[in-house]
């Protein structure tokens, strides 16, 4: 589970995030709703502890993750927006060399490592080097290695960046699977069909700010409209 | 140490290993280019020193006439007197088209002059901003000034007067300079291509692991494993001192071997650039290894991209280099007071090393030591930079 308490974060004279709190809990997708610099990534960030709150509070698993970024890391699953690839090694090494930083033994990593690349469809990248990827398939490779050490949590912003559309529907299969399993998920997106379609609880952010959280149908019920799309061009614009 | 310093440094290995750019320079640039253009510098050198000490010269002399004994005299002393040229206007004008370095012009009066006594003159025309035309000139003043002198004691002593007269001392040249001291004027420039040789080694994987990683779009998703910043930036480090020392021990090599082809003997040099000094070589200059990798490691972190880290680390390369300048212009000898400057104490330690004398170990000690000290001091602020939140950029 991650909790999100009154968080607010400052670069130089902009305020990213004036005060943001929601929680994503167990076994469900978690959608970050909101228009481009509405401070999605900034809150990501601040969850896989890259940037530190200026206040407020954040937790995973009850762990804070600015006294204890390491223990707080070791739970998380990233893929950061456009996240890069070594482009001199090839899809598998990829994958392992993030599996031997998560602490797992040979033993153990290299089973997991040919699990991801036949779940993910990775065999035709396995041995070829990641310079010649497409967008696309670096966003595979980057998310089978955000899953190599079989994370309780998962990270995602913007994860359908640049993939085509059997790509985004793999996508949304394999997070289904994750979130079957347990998994706590947060992805973010300013897509509105993406969210419909994959979330069960939604945070829309405007202006570093939480504007409306709940369920979709929640989230209609209250806005008086079926749309999410709706419902977010008028809170945005309320606010 | 922790694993994931080592899996760190051993994945940059591996991944650097498939990188042209860094093969390039760790490889090729430094162990081939650096021993390769300093065994035909001094080849040049040494055919250009000993060129013109044996060999006929063929100098245009006009009005050879004029002074048959003397054109004589030349001719014993290895000048091939040629008549091509008729006047002065023509000698100048073949010397500043530059058909020959020199011209001997022997006017109608001189054999009058001479006879009598009097002001008998001869013109050597060159150009002097002509390096070589100045070798040879100063070979035929000689010549010319020989004869003079044999003449002036053949016309003293027809006087009843002692040729020692015009002479009242001598000076005797007395060189206490060894062979192989000799050789240390060329052999100083060694340690700046060794330097150059050893921080090229590690200068695209310094940057490739920092500000190229940035880039790339890898650090992110690298910082958020549940690894220290500090353990990830001591592994690419690491990596970094590896393709330095690779670098170094190899252009160590190429030097011994370069050296072996280089006829240094014949400029009356001798080097002892043996097996066992080139091993010692390397350990002299390994302190400064971790030392070169911090620095550039700390100025790349600093970069926002890889053109940036380029610019800059082109900078740094030059760093080291300055004190072995000022070293070598103002001919500083080795000294306690010297040895805490890394590169200029490494620089001191082989030139006496390879001058054949023996190793100060307390000088070593406090060269050691001291660059060891420094290169943990930029490792230290290069971590400290690694842990702002504004890496990201």
């Amino acid at each position: 589970m991650i909790r999100v308490d009154a968080v607010a974060k400052r670069f130089g004279t902009v305020q990213a995030l004036k005060d943001v709190s929601f929680t994503a809990r167990n076994g469900r997708i978690t959608g970050l709703l909101g228009p481009n610099g509405a401070g999605k990534s900034t809150c990501l960030r601040i969850l896989y502890t890259v940037l530190k709150p200026d206040s407020g509070k954040a937790t995973i698993d009850a762990i804070d993750v600015v006294a204890e970024p390491i223990a707080a890391r070791r739970k998380l699953g990233v893929l950061p927006h456009n996240a890069g690839l070594y482009p001199q090694l090839n899809a598998r090494e990829n994958i392992t060399y993030f599996g031997e930083l998560q602490g797992l033994s040979r033993l153990e990593l290299e089973p997991r490592v040919e699990d991801l690349i036949v779940r993910l469809e990775l065999a035709d990248l396995a041995d070829r080097r990641a310079k010649s990827f497409s967008q696309g398939e670096r966003t595979k490779v980057a998310l089978a290695r955000a899953l190599v050490h079989e994370p309780s949590h998962l990270l995602l912003d913007e994860p359908t960046n640049g993939l085509d559309v059997m790509a985004t529907r793999s996508l949304r299969q394999w997070l289904r699977e994750l979130k079957a399993d347990g998994c706590c998920i947060i992805l973010s997106s300013h897509i509105m069909q993406e969210v419909t379609a994959l979330c069960d609880d939604i945070v829309i952010i405007a202006h570093g700010r939480v504007v409306a959280q709940g369920t979709p149908a929640e989230l209609q019920e209250r806005f008086g409209q079926t749309s999410l799309e709706d419902i977010f061009v008028k809170t945005v614009a309320e606010t | 140490m922790s694993s994931a310093i080592l899996t760190v440094c051993r994945k940059e290995i591996i991944e650097n290993s498939r990188d042209r750019r860094t093969l390039f320079s760790t490889l090729f640039f430094g162990p081939l280019f650096g021993p390769a253009l300093f065994a035909i510098m001094i080849n040049v050198m040494v055919s250009q020193a000993l060129s013109g000490a044996d060999e006929v010269m063929t100098i245009p002399i006009i009005g050879q006439a004029h002074a048959p004994n003397l054109v004589d005299f030349l001719r014993r002393h290895g000048v091939d007197p040629s008549a091509e040229l008729e006047s002065l206007e023509e000698a100048t004008a073949s010397v500043k088209e530059g058909e020959h370095e020199i011209v001997l012009v022997i006017g109608p009066e001189f054999p009058e002059n001479f006879r009598a006594g009097g002001d008998a003159r001869v013109t050597l025309v060159f150009d002097q901003s002509q390096t070589r035309a100045n070798v040879s000139a100063r070979r035929v003043r000689g010549l010319l000034n020989t004869y003079a002198r044999q003449l002036t004691a053949m016309r003293l002593q027809a006087r009843g007067i002692s040729p020692l007269l015009l002479r009242p001392f001598t000076v005797d040249d007395f060189d206490v300079s060894t062979a192989t001291g000799r050789s240390v004027i060329l052999l100083g420039m060694l340690t700046y291509f060794l330097l150059f040789a050893t921080l090229m080694g590690g200068f695209h994987l310094a940057i490739d692991s920092t500000a190229g990683e940035r880039e790339r779009g890898s650090l992110e998703p690298l910082l958020t494993t549940p690894v220290a910043r500090a353990d990830l930036l001591l592994g690419k480090m690491a990596a970094t001192v590896s393709y330095m020392l690779l670098s170094l021990s190899l252009t160590v090599v190429g030097f011994t071997v370069a050296l072996y082809f280089v006829p240094l003997e014949q400029l009356g040099m001798r080097s002892n650039f043996g097996p066992l000094v080139a091993l010692k070589i390397v350990l002299i200059l390994a302190p400064f290894v971790p030392l070169g990798a911090a620095l550039m490691t700390l100025v790349a972190s600093f970069t926002r991209s890889y053109k940036e880290a380029q610019t800059y680390l082109g900078l740094v390369l030059l760093v080291p280099t300055l004190p072995l300048m000022i070293a070598t212009l103002l001919n500083i000898r080795p000294d306690f007071s010297l040895m805490w400057i890394p590169s200029l104490s490494q620089h001191l330690l082989i030139t006496e090393l390879i001058k054949a004398e023996p190793l100060n170990l307390g000088h070593l000690g406090v060269s050691t030591t001291s660059t060891l000290l420094m290169g943990a001091l930029l490792a230290w602020l290069a971590i400290r930079l690694y842990d702002r939140e504004r890496l990201l950029g």
